[in-house]
């Protein structure tokens, strides 16, 4: 028993120490939105009432371990039958009580919260989707000023940090190159859905969780009432890459996000014109994109991972013809995997502008160990031309 | 066992010996004492799978495995240990003590039985097997998409998850063909005079379970094989392309998944009365409240299943439906908590190791109980699913109240099933590391899930640090503890103190009128209940 004694010393001394750290949480998030604040309320009350209950019946049941010993000499004491008035009386009162706390404590307040959860049409001013794909966010803004901006939003934590190579940097695993820009203070509807398996686009702070369904649109709203950076993460499991496609949001006064707005609308129209590349800034503006989007399958190095995912060094795709005589890329050719997928390769030609697709596609078959002879490089012009 | 009496006919006792003797056998403890045993060793392996995990996530980086490696883990480890430990460990229990709780000579179709539990190995091999074939540079691993099959990830999987949906296949049978035997046992073999409503609690804890098994297996069977047409035969039932749901998947899923949870948990609520009862020293009370209870809950776990999935979109009706009807599972839970306390209060109790373990069951099972309630709130329930909290919540339910509950049975029959005494001080000192190291371990997965960590990831975000390093250390002192609950067993199976027939002062049943261990065959004699 003394042994016991220590450790329970040692636990309680290592929990105590533990307090420490600040930034350290025993509860929800602090909550920044309606849905998120009325989150809070309802698991601290249950949470209080289900304590009470817990610590009563232990109470009970510790009192009758110690008193009612054998050891102690406790003789036991037969259960009468009780009349039956009794009985009905001490059946009810305990169903009453509980059915309170069900239904009525705890079940009037959850009604109104899960209303007020579905409710995503009133007084939302902006709509906005949510694409989840093997392993990243993609955000497209369907309305108002900000109408046809869309990105990709990729984890930027390193391989390095990853693998215990570099020290991690202070939002590890939940940092992003580009975070969706909400505006403070306004009803933002969301639509999710999903490009191959099932996601689920979380920020605790936030309170609102939806699952993506591929093939199906599903809603749910966010109003972020304080300016700020939040984090959070897929929590659907949904491959290898789970634990790394974070969400983060910028919530910004509103004059900032429309400057925000007008920038990005800027960079859109210059990153969607079409001009003629040399093969060096392809290959360099291509290793970019490859290792934001395609090398956690296919590995920086192009060494793939089969068999799931193969090989690019080498590969008869990426050495292969593309365009047939008559112009037109072949089909199960390198521009038709990056464009349409096949299998567990995502189609890329909703994520990726013209000049992007060119780009990786010319670093694939000139980068990688690769040095293709027939169709070496790709302009954003074919690439455009594709498409149509 | 006697084998001198060969002359004697009535004893049977010409059996075959060695390794034919487990395999053709169709003596009810011998099949029980292979479930047990069975249920043992894949209780160690799915406990070493999770020692893995929890090194991997000692500390925030990956420094053991890659991610595609630990979601096979999470996975296999989640199916072996709710198919091949739990559910076998109940129905070796099934197996050995209800033919001696109802004074019948063994279970009702014995070679039903033999083939049921035969099935089990050949499914474990299926689970495991992957992994070794993936050494060999076939296919690529395990099924990696947690226990649960979701497409559209399980079709994008590899071979695994054709091995999952085979093992799932043939444990789903061996459970159904062991659960007919169990109803068919119990409504055509009872002693004279045992009516239904005398039946020993264990007895009917297990009929609820046998029949939820009988009702839902068959619906898993029908989800995965749609999901092997799926994969491999061009069928669209979840692929919204073709004009499926992946949704679907779900719901028939769960529709198994949640009754399920009780599946394992109604045998325990069957003996956990029975074990407070004998170290109470006083019959348990309410009886019939809680065969009642048991039926109620039976009844609630089919109608309660998208609890499971509220944030996977459904309309705000269904949302509501679910969530008041699973906060209603509350009341005959409640019944069968205060017959349990009050079975105890101004009892004569003596705490041996079975008392230790039921008495902790019940203060572990009610935080998975309580927390279960509150997950049954949709809004809140936005912030619990596929957090931390609900693995934390999930392993207060099946670890604590499914196996825990199972070692207090162990402890409890332990003694009947070898003639042995087992080590008192090592049960204790078992006892007292498993329940601290078990809440040591997941105490902290409460918060960490509270503060946002989502499940089923191999790294983490740096806050989530002290949490999980705690809750490592628990799961490594929890892991090793249970070395000496094998090695109790073992050196009880062995030898020690002689048990009595009646092993505990205050059991009441027929099983411990029998001897200690009882004969191969017993009950030659047909006993009859007043």
């Amino acid at each position: 028993m003394q042994v016991f004694k220590k450790i329970g010393v040692g636990l309680a001394g290592l929990l105590a120490s533990l307090n420490v750290y600040a930034d350290y949480s025993w509860n929800f998030p602090e909550p920044v939105t309606p849905m998120a604040l009325d989150t809070l309320h309802v698991h601290n009350k249950f949470m209080i009432i289900t304590a009470i209950i817990f610590f009563a019946v232990l109470a009970i049941m510790i009192y009758s371990i110690f008193a009612h010993r054998k050891s102690k000499g406790y003789k036991a004491v037969a259960d009468k039958a009780p009349s039956t008035a009794v009985e009905i009386f001490w059946t009810l009162i305990p169903f009453a009580i509980l059915l309170l706390i069900d239904f009525v404590i705890m079940g009037i307040p959850a009604y109104h919260s899960v209303v007020m959860m579905e409710d995503t049409r009133d007084q939302s001013t902006m709509v906005i989707k949510v694409t989840g794909s093997q392993w990243r966010w993609q955000y497209e803004y369907l309305d108002g000023d900000a109408k046809g901006i869309k990105f990709v939003s990729n984890l930027t934590t390193s391989d390095d940090q990853l693998h215990d190579k570099a020290d991690k940097s202070e939002n590890y695993l939940l940092e992003v190159d580009n975070p969706l820009v909400l505006p403070v203070g306004e009803k933002v509807r969301i639509l999710m859905t999903a490009s191959d398996v099932l996601h689920n686009w979380w920020v605790p702070q936030f309170g609102s969780s939806r699952v993506a369904v591929p093939g199906f649109i599903r809603e749910t709203w966010v109003q972020v009432d304080k300016a700020g950076t939040y984090r959070g993460q897929c929590k659907e499991l949904c491959g290898k890459g789970h634990g790394y496609m974070p969400v983060v949001v910028n919530a910004v006064p509103m004059e900032e996000y429309k400057v925000w707005v007008a920038k990005k609308q800027e960079e859109q129209k210059a990153a969607s014109e079409v001009k003629e590349m040399t093969k060096e800034d392809l290959i360099a503006q291509g290793k970019t994109v490859y290792e934001k989007n395609c090398a956690v399958c296919h590995q920086v190095s192009g060494a793939g991972l089969p068999p799931a995912f193969p090989a690019l060094t080498g590969s008869q795709v990426a050495l292969g013809p593309i365009f047939g005589a008559d112009g037109k890329y072949l089909k199960d050719s390198h521009m038709d995997r990056l464009l349409n997928g096949k299998g567990v390769m995502p189609a890329w030609k909703a994520t990726l502008n013209d000049t992007e697709i060119a780009a990786v596609i010319t670093y694939e078959r000139q980068a990688l160990g690769n040095a293709a002879t027939v169709d070496p490089v790709v302009q954003p012009a074919q690439v455009k031309a594709a498409r149509e | 066992m006697s084998t001198t009496t060969v002359a004697h006919h009535e004893e049977h006792s010409d059996h075959p010996t060695g390794i034919m003797r487990w395999l053709t056998t169709t003596n009810h403890k011998d099949i029980g004492t292979m479930y047990l045993t069975f249920s043992l060793v894949m209780f160690l392996v799915g406990g070493a799978m999770v020692l893995g995990i929890r090194a991997e996530l000692f500390q925030p980086g990956l420094q053991l495995m890659n991610p595609d490696f630990y979601n096979q883990l999470i996975g296999v480890h989640a199916l072996i240990m709710i198919f091949a430990a739990l559910m076998p460990a109940a129905t070796g229990f099934a197996n050995w003590m209800i033919p001696l709780q109802i004074g019948a000579p063994d279970m009702a179709l014995p070679r039903l039985n033999n083939w049921g539990f035969w099935l089990l190995p050949p499914s474990a091999i299926l689970l495991t097997l992957p992994f070794t074939l993936a050494l060999f540079g076939i296919g690529d691993g395990a099924i990696a998409t947690g226990w649960t099959f979701y497409p559209p990830l399980s079709v994008q999987g590899g071979i695994g998850v054709d091995f999952a949906i085979f093992a799932v296949h043939l444990l789903g049978v061996s459970s159904v063909m062991g659960s007919i035997n169990i109803i068919v046992t119990l409504f055509n073999m009872r002693a004279p005079g045992m009516t239904l409503m005398k039946m020993p609690m264990f007895a009917w804890g297990w009929l609820i379970t046998a029949f939820l098994l009988v009702a839902t297996i068959p619906v898993l069977a029908g989800a995965v094989t749609m999901l092997l047409t799926d994969r491999h035969f061009g069928t669209h039932f979840f692929d919204a392309a073709g004009g499926g749901d992946p949704i679907m998947f779900q719901h028939l899923f769960w529709f198994f998944g949640h009754p399920e949870v009780y599946i394992l948990l109604l045998p325990v609520w069957g003996f956990i009365p029975q074990i407070l009862q004998t170290f109470s020293r006083k019959p348990m009370y309410g009886y019939k409240a809680q065969v009642y209870s048991l039926w109620a809950i039976g009844a609630l776990a089919v109608v309660v299943w998208a609890h499971h999935f509220f944030t996977a979109g459904m309309p705000v009706p269904a949302l509501l439906y679910f969530m008041y009807s699973t906060m209603a599972i509350s009341l005959p839970l409640a019944v069968l908590f205060f017959c349990w306390i009050k079975t105890m209060w101004r009892g004569s109790m003596s705490f041996e190791t079975p008392m230790l373990f039921a008495v902790g069951w019940i203060i572990l099972f009610g935080i998975g109980g309580l927390t279960g309630l509150v997950l049954a709130d949709v809004a809140a329930d936005a912030q619990y699913h596929n957090s931390y909290f609900v693995v934390a919540h999930f392993h207060y339910t099946l670890f604590a109240g499914g196996i825990m509950g199972i070692m207090a049975g162990v402890y409890y029959w332990l003694p009947k099933m070898t003639g042995h005494m087992y080590n008192e001080k090592l049960g204790k000192l078992h006892f007292w590391l498993t329940a601290i190291s078990f809440n040591v371990t997941f105490i902290p997965q409460f918060f960490v899930g509270l503060a946002g960590m989502p499940r089923r990831i191999p790294d983490y975000a740096l806050q989530f640090a002290e949490f999980n390093m705690i809750s490592t250390i628990g799961a490594f002192v929890l892991g090793l503890s249970q070395l000496l609950f094998v090695y109790n067993i073992i050196s009880c199976a062995r030898g020690g103190t002689k048990a009595t027939d009646k092993v505990w002062e205050g059991a009441e049943g027929l099983e411990w009128t029998l001897s200690s261990p009882p004969p191969y065959h017993s009950f030659n004699e047909q006993p009859v209940i007043k």
